[in-house]
């Protein structure tokens, strides 16, 4: 049986761990506000953007731009997006695996190359020595815009240009409510060409004239593809992080109240047995005294 | 019903405009132009400037930062990275920002990393000030 003394102090350090695992989740449900109406907002332009790249780059021939080239998938690259702290439940061991699975199945069964492009400080740290890792950007989601996504954006598409891989594949936290983000694998090069599957519905297609031309505005166009999609994974991202630690704060904080609860009711049992312990000791004593006496 | 054009403007941050309008226009990469209710299909990208919007005898200017225009008969689609209302411009910051820039660009030459950057905040610099005149 512990000590009342040993009981009370759990309890305290129980209840401070409460404190602050509340005061994470408050936090978390603060960011998370932000966090989700910037992707949000971010929505409507993402999506545009894809309907007029759509419009432009599958109609356009494979050869007008380096960034439409189609090789043999020989090499791979993904970019892994996780967060950069934890505490925010299986947010990132989910993602995590979904990769781990996707670089077994592509290395074992394909006989790809796969690197890494690692985003996010969780990722980067487990597989640190696990898989080639060739760029890391931790501790970007603290603060980030537009142009930390540009940045990443240009070096990816050198190194596509140079030949450094052929296909190019984006994994992260797709954000669908507060309590629920899943894993995604997307392929971002070679960008889907008609004939695999994607269809622009027939009414939709308009014969526009192009400003300049054709080949000029993919030139812009491709290379804010790429920012654009990295942008809002990121976005997806940080929000995803704030939801899954909100969850998971809330968990432990509740958590805590019950083993409080719990504690609270040893530690009551065990007064009720000390004092218990001491009537008898009293009882005994004065009966033993007017024995004697 | 009028025959009226539908302007949509979409930065990163946020939807800044959806109306309907009479006519706008827009500072296109290969020189400004002019759309009215029934233009011909453009896909065209967008220069740094000023962009304008004429709805009831009334000029609404904006300075605005690179993009595209989708332009079909009813509508016109802008994706810009930046846009700024020419009456919510501060004049004494985009003069500031004109001279860092000014000053930033004259320590760069041409093959500097970061010089087109620096040449794009010098523009829209510029653009503010001059949309912020019309305002």
């Amino acid at each position: 049986m512990a000590s009342l003394r040993d009981i009370k102090r759990k309890i305290q350090a129980v209840d401070k761990t409460k404190q602050i695992t509340r005061a994470m989740n408050m936090v978390a449900a603060a960011k998370l506000k932000s966090a989700q109406s910037r992707m949000e907002n971010f929505r409507p332009y993402a999506e545009k953007f894809m309907e007029v790249l759509n419009s432009v780059a599958l109609r356009v021939n494979p050869k007008a731009h380096p960034l439409l080239a189609v090789r043999e998938a020989k090499k791979v690259r993904v970019i892994m997006m996780t967060s950069d702290r934890g505490l925010c439940g299986a947010f990132n061991t989910n993602v995590i695996r979904a990769v781990e699975g996707f670089i077994r199945h592509r290395t074992t069964q394909q006989g790809q190359a796969v690197s890494m492009v690692a985003v996010g400080r969780k990722g980067r740290d487990y597989f640190r020595r696990k898989a080639n890792i060739v760029d890391a950007r931790a501790e970007v989601f603290k603060q980030f815009d537009i142009s930390t996504a540009a940045d990443l954006g240009e070096s990816l598409i050198s190194s596509f240009i140079n030949e450094e891989y052929d296909e190019l594949y984006i994994a992260f936290n797709e954000f669908r409510n507060i309590a629920s983000q899943r894993p995604r694998i997307i392929r971002l090069l070679p960008i889907a060409s008609p004939e695999s599957g994607v269809q622009l519905e027939p009414e939709g297609r308009v014969d526009y004239t192009y400003e300049p031309s054709e080949e000029a505005l993919i030139d812009e166009l491709l290379p804010s593809y790429l920012r654009i999609t990295v942008f809002r994974a990121m976005l997806e991202t940080a929000a995803g992080e704030n939801g899954a630690r909100m969850v998971a704060m809330e968990n432990a904080t509740s958590n805590c109240e019950e083993m409080i609860e719990s504690l609270t009711l040893k530690f009551n049992k065990a007064r009720q047995q000390a004092i218990t312990a001491e009537l008898m000791d009293i009882v005994g004593g004065t009966e033993a005294l007017a024995k004697s006496g | 019903m009028a025959e009226e054009l539908l302007v949509e403007i979409v930065t990163p941050e946020e939807m800044v405009f959806s109306d309907t309008v009479e006519m706008v226009t827009i500072p296109g990469g290969d020189g400004e132009f002019g759309v009215l209710y029934g233009h011909a299909p453009v896909l065209s990208t967008v220069k740094i400037g000023e962009l304008n919007i004429t709805k009831g005898n009334r000029k609404t200017y904006y300075a605005v930062g690179k993009g595209y225009a989708e332009v079909t008969a009813k509508k016109v689609t802008l994706l810009l990275e930046k846009v700024v209302k020419a009456s919510q411009i501060d004049k004494e910051r985009a003069r500031r920002e004109l001279s860092e820039a000014e000053a930033d660009l004259s320590r760069m030459t041409k093959e500097d990393v970061g010089f087109q950057e620096v040449s794009e905040r010098l523009s829209m610099a510029e653009a503010k000030l001059k949309a912020a005149d019309k305002a």
